[in-house]
């Protein structure tokens, strides 16, 4: 398959022309996104935006009606999920998923896909598990852990699949606003390792700590795009968005 | 952490089975132990019987693998137990002057049953059919395969020169040969077999269930999703799975034919359908060692009843399982085996902290 234009080494995710309907309604319509190599940027928009959608077909798990997703110079909009990840490209859903009813430590034994390869691993996941006081909590079920510590769980089983693009779908999701905090300075750090990361995020505080490149998604297309102050000075958005008048 | 998952023994003591520490290890070698010098006290009559218990152990080893460790329910084992049967009797009778003809016949039988899950695996995994309905669909494969055999009654019902035999079955079935030593059902060659397959089957299953791969089947029994979205192709492994129980239930009829050099129609019926289900659940279907247990007790049970009281025997089995599901959904020796390690660690936190 031919590159597409927006794949050109420093791009690592161009999604070109993406349509998806469910029933009569249009949830991504005709839209175009890219990422490049080690960008940091914060989906936001409000409910019934798309974003969601957006992420289920960029991971796979929805099929786009139309459109294509180019990620590292490969066309993968026909690729199954599995293949995407093992691409380098995996998501944190929205609702935590992880395996409840075993131990951090055999949730992590899964999520390592190659656990006898001799290949050096690139040290993300033990720097995270050590950063977020995970690493004392392997003979923990995992379904005990407190909701802030099963959502970075799920982080750190995403990261290591050792992707290259990390999908996070509302990480702070019911977290206080330290850990909000917290999170957000996690990952920014691991964006400062090279990790290229695309956020959905409600939590304005979180965006705000994050402070990078902000895309508006509105009845599944791209509204605008622009820094953090330029979003919160945007009038257009502050009406759709933030709900004034 | 992961490295605490590797290494032999670290694998077979690992989390996925209850029994782990050395006084089980010292039990299971007793037990061990017990079964292989049972024939120096034991009569021909109640060696026969024990081997029949035990031939199906890796027939409920192999559900415990699908249904308790990776989440896929089977009404499907007796008719892969059967086919796996009616293939080795086929082959087996036709290749009755070969010398290690039964051999051949036992892998044509298990390869049989295996390729047969491995159509039926790969039309539901990859169809991603939901996980209710598998159950039903191999039942009706189980009911449609007993309707056809039944039907096989008369001659034009012959492969080579082994009748099929409708209703009645097939009979006249050779046992396993290997070199001299002959595996007939009353022999004691034959229980050795078993006992030496059923120890081989729950100790590689205990290694697979433990290794990364066992870990990966019970990450997509818990969630399927969330094992796609880590990079695994969870078709693959759910067939595969699949294929490892039919054949194990292939294996077990395969003994059964051996030990009875008889087989037919009803072994893939609805009761034969049924039972292995109740085995399962009856022990706990999320350990190899209470499905073990449970398996050879309720064949034991029901033979009894059989003996004594004959219609009664599966009434008992119902009853059992209706039982077991509303006051031990986890299984009799499952729930047993979890209250027990319960006190033994509040006993230890008890000596630890002192009284309270």
């Amino acid at each position: 398959m031919p590159a597409s234009s927006v794949s050109d080494g420093l791009v690592v995710l161009g999604a070109k022309d993406l349509t998806k309907s469910f029933g009569g309604i249009r949830a991504v319509d005709h839209l175009d996104l890219t990422l490049a190599r080690g960008e940091l940027r914060c989906l936001i928009g409000p409910n019934g935006a798309g974003k969601s959608t957006l992420f289920g077909l960029l991971s796979g798990l929805h099929r786009p009606d139309a459109g294509q997703i180019v990620f590292k110079d490969e066309d993968i909009t026909n690729l199954k999920p599995f293949q995407r990840v093992r691409r380098g490209l995996c998501q944190k859903f929205q609702t935590t998923r992880i395996y409840r009813a075993l131990t951090v430590a055999q949730n992590l034994v899964i999520a390592d896909r190659t656990p006898r390869s001799s290949r050096r691993k690139n040290g993300r996941l033990s720097w995270a598990l050590s950063t977020l006081g995970l690493d004392s909590e392997g003979e923990v079920p995992a379904g005990e852990l407190s909701h802030s510590h099963q959502q970075w769980l799920e982080i750190c089983l995403a990261l290591a699949t050792e992707p290259d693009l990390l999908l996070l779908d509302e990480p702070t999701a019911g977290m206080t606003p330290e850990e909000t905090e917290l999170t957000a300075q996690f990952v920014v750090n691991l964006n400062r390792q090279g990790l290229t990361v695309l956020v959905v995020e409600h939590d304005m505080a979180f965006v705000r700590y994050i402070a990078q490149r902000i895309t508006v998604l509105h009845y599944g297309r791209i509204f605008t795009e622009g820094s953090l102050g330029e979003i919160e000075s945007n009038h257009e958005v502050r009406r759709i968005y933030l709900g004034e008048r | 952490m992961a490295r605490e998952y590797t290494g032999f023994w670290r694998v077979l003591n690992g989390p996925q089975e209850i029994g782990r520490g050395p006084v089980f290890w010292c039990l299971f070698a007793f037990l061990a132990l017990g079964l292989l010098a049972y024939p120096f006290f034991g009569s021909v009559f109640a060696l026969s019987n024990l081997a029949n218990f035990c031939l199906y152990i890796p027939m409920g080893l192999g559900l415990a693998l699908l249904w308790g460790y990776n989440g896929v329910l089977s009404f499907g084992q007796g008719a892969f137990f059967a086919i796996a049967g009616y293939v080795y009797g086929i082959i087996a009778g036709n290749l009755l002057d070969i010398p290690g003809g039964t051999l051949l016949a036992a892998v044509g039988g298990i390869a049989a049953s295996a390729a047969i899950a491995a159509a039926f695996g790969y039309l539901v995994f990859y169809g991603q059919v939901s996980n209710w309905i598998i159950p039903l669909l191999l039942l009706v494969l189980s009911l449609i395969l007993e309707t056809f055999m039944a039907q096989t009654a008369g001659y034009q019902w012959r492969v080579g020169s082994v009748l099929l035999g409708g209703y009645n079955g097939m009979t006249n079935v050779p046992s396993l040969e290997i070199g001299s030593a002959n595996f007939g059902g009353a022999s004691i060659a034959f229980y050795y077999l078993v006992v030496a397959l059923m120890l081989i089957t729950y100790l590689g299953l205990r290694l697979l269930v433990n290794s990364h791969y066992g870990h990966v089947v019970v990450g997509i029994r818990d969630d399927v999703e969330r094992t796609r979205m880590l990079g695994y192709n969870v078709a693959l492994i759910q067939i595969q799975v699949f294929v490892v129980a039919a054949a194990l239930a292939g294996l077990s009829g395969i003994l059964y034919v051996s030990w009875g050099n008889y087989i037919n129609p009803s072994s893939m019926g609805l009761l034969a359908a049924t039972l292995p289900v109740i085995w399962t659940a009856v022990g706990g279907r999320s350990s190899l060692l209470a499905v073990l247990l449970s398996t050879v007790t309720l064949r034991w049970v029901a033979d009894t009843l059989a003996v004594r009281g004959g219609e009664y025997a599966f009434l008992v089995m119902g009853i059992l399982l209706l039982v077991t599901m509303l006051f031990f959904p986890a299984g009799i020796v499952v729930t047993l085996a979890r209250r027990w390690l319960h006190q033994k660690s509040m006993y230890r936190d008890l000596k630890q902290n002192g009284a309270p």
